[in-house]
């Protein structure tokens, strides 16, 4: 994933609550609480600030899956880190391990929608969230097969967010797709905290949501909401 | 009674009284005497005990029905007060076996009263201290995937196996020594107990009769075991340290931890062994056991370690801030004037400095001294372990306003469980075994009474 923060806003311009955390969350039927795809905004140090947009980082030296006691978060022969929670035992070491925060546990009974409650557990897409287990953004391998890209990336209203396989070496927004490798180079992407050797494959190409038109003085992000809170 | 058991009994205790046999003879019902009577005062305190166990149990099942959701744990602050006790029981159980072999290894005439209790103390707080991890884990009905999945490369597999080890090694460690005083048990209390007391300690002592062949067998294992547990109790209070070591987070990230987990264990470990010893010696009148000498010893090793822990902290904060890399700063801002500061001081004054002033100052290196600074340093590591535990989480990893974490009753309740089931383990067991090693003080009495006669 390549995620292009010249692009992002933080859908504060458009007056929206992030729109990726907010079609991942619909999508996915994320428990309440939880933000998969999370938008956070980091000051810059003269003032000013931007917004990540931070999804699981599917680093390749994975800290989670290297403390796994079970082996219940793995890494796919494609490169993703996912997680069975049928198998998890709720340990919580990998959520001390992940220096990105990106993990989440359900504490209790996890919130979801009812119609999600009915669903054949699967481990591609989560759903339903098993109570005492771990859980995180899974990069949507189950409708990557089907040619579909990820929530996050459709529903992102500036196509600020890439998806695409550093193999093929190709990428799309959902509306174009570019050369993986060159669109890297050209736009001097570079993964988040990359001196921490987890080598992640999540890309940001620098910037405050420029390209948008974004004013770098204007903050406040709007809440996302979850389709579960009314449920016990 | 058997031909060869009266004969044993006869030839070991019978003999034409000297002095030495008069005393071995006192030791001999003192040390026993627990086993056969129970005052009132035992009773009620079992009892209470027993209540706070059964409150704690309670508040698990409460959790089990409910969830972790019923802590005050969540996504960022993800281990709170069962890691922290974890790390705090595994520490006391240092008490025991490590400081106990180490003394035996060395020949430390002093320590033949208290190795017994040391090693009850490594046992319970090592069967105390293993069940945090169980009860901080969110799907126990899971547990049997570690042994299922088990990946070898996880450090929570390390702690397993190598607190099994341990507690293998700590049981062995116990029993070994005990066989002898288990037979006398069989021996001399045949008539004043239940039949199926006496089976019990008849099926412990394994057919002792203190044969030449016996004794050589016994203190040969006696003496691989001692060697033997050295190591291994270090290693596991350093593969303690690695669940935190191996992450990538500021104040854990950290070469040290090892080394630093195993001092503050023995630490702990000196501390609990002295309160414990301080309870029984009270309880059972052992004053003429365990002297003032022995506490002294003891406070002496603990000054030791008091000065060697400073150091420790010395290193640990020294070493990150001088470069305050990172998110350094907010974590010592956090220990040194915020949200943990008044926790952090106390630490650091309360658990380290003034127990190592207290042994230092000849005036205040009494009996009562060193039951105070005793009492410090476990209110101290304990301190000290969860500071490792919850601030370090706090640490935002992401921009993010920091979490807060204050434990609720569940986490209080379990909590207070664990340290009733750990007294209440340890008085069970001074009921049931003798707590002192009798046939080895005996032997000490009767070399001291050989080198009275020559000398004379």
């Amino acid at each position: 994933m390549v995620i292009n923060l010249r692009r992002c806003d933080g859908c504060i311009g458009l007056g929206l609550p992030p729109q990726c955390t907010q079609s991942c969350i619909l999508g996915h039927h994320v428990p309440v609480g939880m933000e998969w795809i999370q938008v956070y905004e980091y000051e810059f140090e003269h003032g000013g600030s931007y917004f990540l947009p931070a999804p699981c980082m599917m680093c390749e030296n994975s800290p989670c899956t290297n403390v796994c006691p079970v082996g219940a978060t793995f890494t796919t022969p494609e490169g993703l880190v996912l997680i069975d929670q049928k198998r998890c035992i709720g340990c919580r070491l990998c959520m001390a391990a992940c220096p990105y925060q990106r993990r989440f546990f359900n504490w209790g009974n996890p919130k979801i929608p009812s119609a999600a409650t009915s669903y054949q557990y699967s481990v591609e897409s989560q759903v339903p969230a098993i109570k005492g287990t771990v859980m995180k953004c899974d990069f949507c391998p189950d409708m990557a097969r089907e040619g579909v890209v990820p929530f996050c990336i459709s529903g992102c209203p500036r196509k600020a967010l890439w998806y695409g396989d550093l193999e093929e070496d190709l990428a799309t927004n959902s509306e174009e797709v570019v050369k993986l490798s060159r669109y890297l180079a050209r736009n001097h992407a570079h993964p988040f905290k990359e001196d921490l050797g987890t080598q992640p494959r999540v890309f940001y190409v620098p910037g405050h949501g420029q390209d948008v038109g974004r004013n770098p003085y204007q903050s406040g992000l709007r809440k996302v909401t979850w389709p579960g809170e009314s449920r016990e | 009674m058997s031909e060869a058991t009266r004969k044993y009994s006869q030839s070991s205790f019978d003999r034409s009284a000297t002095p030495a046999d008069e005393a071995g003879e006192r030791l001999i019902t003192t040390v026993l005497r627990p086993l056969t009577h129970t005052g009132n005062t035992y009773r009620i305190v079992v009892l209470v005990l027993f209540a706070i166990v059964c409150w704690g149990a309670y508040a698990y099942s409460v959790q089990l029905r409910k969830g972790l959701v019923v802590t005050d744990m969540r996504d960022h602050i993800v281990w709170g007060l069962y890691i922290a006790n974890f790390v705090f029981f595994i520490g006391i159980s240092h008490a025991g076996t490590l400081i106990s072999a180490i003394l035996r290894v060395t020949h430390a005439e002093w320590r033949t009263p208290i190795t017994r209790m040391a090693e009850f103390i490594t046992v319970v707080a090592l069967s105390v201290g293993a069940l945090f991890p169980l009860i901080d884990l969110a799907r126990p009905d899971r547990v049997a995937n570690i042994i299922i999945y088990g990946r070898w490369q996880s450090p929570i597999v390390w702690d397993i196996l190598a607190i099994s080890t341990y507690l293998t090694g700590s049981l062995i460690y116990l029993y070994l020594p005990m066989i002898p005083d288990l037979a006398m048990v069989r021996d001399r209390l045949s008539t004043s107990m239940s039949p199926l007391k006496i089976r019990f300690y008849r099926l412990l002592s394994i057919g002792w009769r203190g044969t030449s062949a016996q004794e050589r067998y016994s203190s040969k294992g006696i003496g691989i075991m001692a060697v033997l547990i050295i190591p291994i109790a270090i290693s596991v209070h350093t593969v303690v340290s690695f669940i935190f070591a191996m992450n990538l987070r500021t104040g854990w990230d950290s070469t040290v931890f090892g080394i630093y987990f195993v001092g503050g264990a023995i630490f702990s470990g000196l501390a609990t062994l002295i309160l414990v010893m301080a309870v029984l010696r009270r309880a059972f009148h052992l004053g003429e056991y365990l002297t003032d000498k022995q506490f002294l010893y003891l406070g002496y090793m603990l000054g030791t370690f008091a000065g060697i822990m400073i150091y420790f902290n010395a290193l640990e904060l020294l070493v990150p801030g001088f470069k305050m890399e990172g998110s350094e700063l907010f974590l010592f801002r956090q220990r040194f004037i915020g949200e943990y500061a008044p926790l952090y001081w106390t630490y650091l004054v309360a658990g380290l400095m003034i127990p190592g002033l207290i042994i230092l100052i000849p005036r205040t290196r009494t009996f009562w001294g060193i039951i105070v600074a005793a009492i410090l340093v476990n209110i101290g590591m304990w301190l000290e372990r969860f500071l490792i535990v919850v601030p370090t989480l706090r640490v935002p990893l992401m921009a993010h306003e920091p979490a807060s974490y204050s434990p609720t009753w569940v986490e209080w309740s379990i909590m207070a469980g664990a340290f009733a089931a750990f007294c209440l383990l340890i008085a069970v067991f001074a009921k049931i075994f003798p707590v002192l090693s009798i046939w080895e003080i005996k032997e000490q009495l009767v070399s001291e009474q050989s080198n009275i006669v020559e000398e004379v």
